[in-house]
């Protein structure tokens, strides 16, 4: 019971539910099947964002170019379907999105792992570089008229049936694709010696190399391993929104690790689950939708948040410091 | 005698390989190839005295974040909500000139001036003190609390202004913004007064010391007797402060107050800090350091405008320069790979 009370999954969770019941109380429609698709729908890139975040964070470092790399894989992938003649296939977007992430990725694990650079500055550099390269020698025009392919796979659902009061409920299929994201890192997590390495690396890099943890190798994957994820998720992002804007993206990647931090993973390296990452996920997508439903005016979205932040690190925080001092 | 001549004539001559050792000196130098390509490259343009003056307005705004953001690492932490305070507190100032100086053309707004400035010293103080505590106090890690208290600072901003600009600063204090004395524009001098005052603290007094000793390793300062609490609030508060004075000319340069100014402010702060040598980890970085990453910077983007390479490019080679610079400083692929994965682990260590 204690150690379930310690973990931060429950917090957040309990602080989610709190947020919800209040909610519903004040908007019954919010316990609705819709409303519940409707945050499905909304996690959909966050989420796919934040299950890569996990990883770098649990081996150690932090990265703050993904969005960058998203953005870059969106635009080119898009453009690519476009030139290729290949609009029809939303595949075509998704191998040249990959093959861009995964490029993007490495790059960042040749300067990290090879040259062993601090991650936050290498990604702080990156970033600048992969944006200002997209926005100088790729295009800055958004591409309103997305390729067929696109819009195809934004108007396939997963699920899609009427409501008793008549309105269409639906989740896209690009759902499907956070669902196989979160089932593959939870697998590469928990069950194979890779995963362990990355959590081995986090929490003791000096012991994981002398165990034999191939540390380099590992932080290439990792930082490969979050390209290909963010470019993905950047193509879905297009395809969801129907326009492929280079300007997006870029600016959430402080709000995404926010996301991660508050499921517990932590900056230090080690820890962190995926539970906890879609929690904390759900917790930011769940209060920017209420605070319309709640009555309270938007101007006031980023004041819930940002308290929001300081009180779910702030009661783990002190929580330690109390159980720090008991122990003596 | 002889032998001290030898010894002077081999220490003038090992010059370049002595400035080359040391990460300043490279920056100098980085600086000085930057500034020289410049004016090669388009000496019509960038070698007169209207570049000057405009590169002169441009780069104290960031370069005072910059030195906000340097404050904070220097106790291994970092300061993420520096824009959210500048905006806030700038947003502060005016509203508070405004209600005390109805026209702001009207000669004699000096109390109005005077009180706005305490709100904005006020507003900045007061916000530095709050990341000084969520970070020492409660625990919480520099990165998230300032990533809090900056959205807080900045949804403040939202709520007061609706999200429109603020207007109505008083003739009288625009000119920390536009005006000029001796033909030094006023916002280098307010720069180099803040720049000078912050090397003093940090390297004349037992305060400065003592950030550096946090900023190395807390643990060990904890046990030397050094109140990391209130060091810790200390720094926090003098970043707060800065980030403040950095809003006003931000705002007195766009004449008016605004939520999101600046927006684009925050990595390029972490950047020059980063490029100006501070670690990130803590314990190690320079104001003279920072000065040259801001110049270099500056040169650099001011030269790619004159040369019409577009903004965005400009990004890019700030970014591509971070990097270098980090790779040289390094020593890069030459270090042997056994050296690369031990300074990941010292890396960690701290």
């Amino acid at each position: 019971m204690q150690r379930i009370l310690a973990r931060n999954e429950t917090l957040v969770s309990l602080i989610l539910l709190a947020f919800c019941a209040v909610t519903a109380w004040i908007e019954p429609s919010f316990l609705s099947v819709a409303a519940l698709f409707d945050l499905f729908r909304n996690s959909i890139v966050p989420a796919m964002f934040a299950v890569g975040v996990l990883l770098v964070l649990a081996s150690g470092g932090i990265d703050v170019s993904f969005t960058a790399i998203a953005a870059f894989a969106m635009y080119v992938g898009t453009k690519a379907m476009i030139a290729f003649g290949m609009g029809d296939s939303i595949l075509v977007a998704f191998l040249v999105a990959g093959a861009i992430g995964l490029v993007l990725g490495l790059i960042n694990g040749f300067f990290i792992a090879t040259l062993g650079l601090p991650t936050l500055i290498v990604t702080l550099g990156t970033l600048s570089v992969f944006r200002g390269f997209l926005l100088t020698f790729v295009g800055t025009q958004l591409i309103t008229a997305v390729p067929t392919g696109m819009r195809a796979f934004s108007r396939t659902m997963l699920i899609r049936f009427t409501a008793a009061d008549g309105t269409i409920v639906s989740l896209p299929i690009a759902f499907l694709l956070l669902v196989i994201a979160v089932a593959l890192t939870w697998l590469l997590l928990n069950r194979t010696m890779l995963g362990r390495s990355i959590y081995a690396l986090g929490g003791a890099p000096e012991s994981a190399l002398r165990v034999g943890v191939n540390v380099v190798g590992v932080q290439y994957f990792v930082y490969a391993y979050v390209g290909v994820l963010s470019s993905i998720a950047g193509i879905v992002h297009a395809s969801l929104a129907r326009v492929a804007n280079p300007f997006d993206l870029v600016g959430l990647e402080l709000s995404v690790i926010a996301a991660v931090v508050l499921g517990g993973a932590r900056l230090s390296g080690g820890h962190g689950t995926i539970l906890g990452t879609l929690l904390g996920v759900a917790l930011i997508v769940v209060i920017n939708n209420s605070l319309i439903v709640l009555g309270i005016p938007t101007t006031w979205q980023n004041v819930v948040t940002g308290s929001l932040i300081l009180f779910g690190t702030g009661v783990p925080a002190l929580r330690t410091r109390f159980a720090a001092l008991r122990a003596g | 005698m002889s032998e001290r001549v030898a010894s002077a004539c081999m220490a003038f001559a090992n010059w370049p390989r002595r400035l080359l050792s040391d990460n300043l000196g490279r920056l100098a130098l980085i600086t000085a190839l930057v500034f020289a390509g410049m004016s090669v490259a388009q000496p019509a343009l960038f070698l007169t005295r209207a570049n000057f003056s405009s590169m002169a307005f441009q780069f104290p705004e960031f370069a005072l974040l910059g030195l906000a953001v340097m404050v904070s690492m220097l106790t291994g932490g970092i300061d993420l909500s520096v824009i959210g305070l500048a905006n806030l507190s700038s947003m502060l100032a005016v509203m508070a000139m405004r209600s005390l100086a109805a026209d702001p053309h009207a000669p004699g707004a000096a109390p109005a001036i005077a009180v706005g400035i305490a709100a904005l010293l006020g507003a900045g103080a007061l916000g530095g003190l709050l990341n000084g505590l969520a970070i020492a106090a409660i625990g919480i890690p520099p990165i998230l609390a300032t990533l809090g208290t900056g959205l807080i600072f900045t949804g403040i901003a939202v709520v007061l202004s609706d999200g429109a600009a603020v207007l109505g600063f008083p003739d009288a204090i625009s000119v920390l913004g536009n005006g000029a004395l001796l033909g030094v524009p006023a916002p280098v001098l307010v720069f180099a007064a803040l720049a000078a005052a912050l090397a003093f603290l940090l390297n004349w007094t037992s305060f400065g010391l003592r950030v550096y000793l946090l900023g190395t390793n807390a643990l060990a300062a904890r046990f030397a007797g050094i109140n990391n609490f209130r060091i810790t609030l200390g720094a926090y508060l003098i970043s707060g402060l800065l980030a403040a004075v950095a809003g006003l000319i931000i705002a007195v340069r766009a004449n008016s107050a605004k939520a999101d100014y600046g927006a684009s402010y925050l990595l390029l702060s972490i950047l020059i800090s980063v490029l100006g040598g501070i670690n990130p980890y803590g314990g190690f970085g320079k104001v003279s350091g920072l000065v040259l990453a801001v110049l270099s910077l500056q040169f650099l983007s001011s030269g790619l405008n004159l040369l019409q390479v577009s903004n965005f490019a400009v990004d890019m080679t700030w970014g591509a320069l971070l990097l270098l610079v980090m790779v040289i400083n390094t020593g890069g692929l030459r270090r042997p790979f056994g050296a690369r994965v031990v300074r990941l682990i010292e890396r960690r260590k701290r």
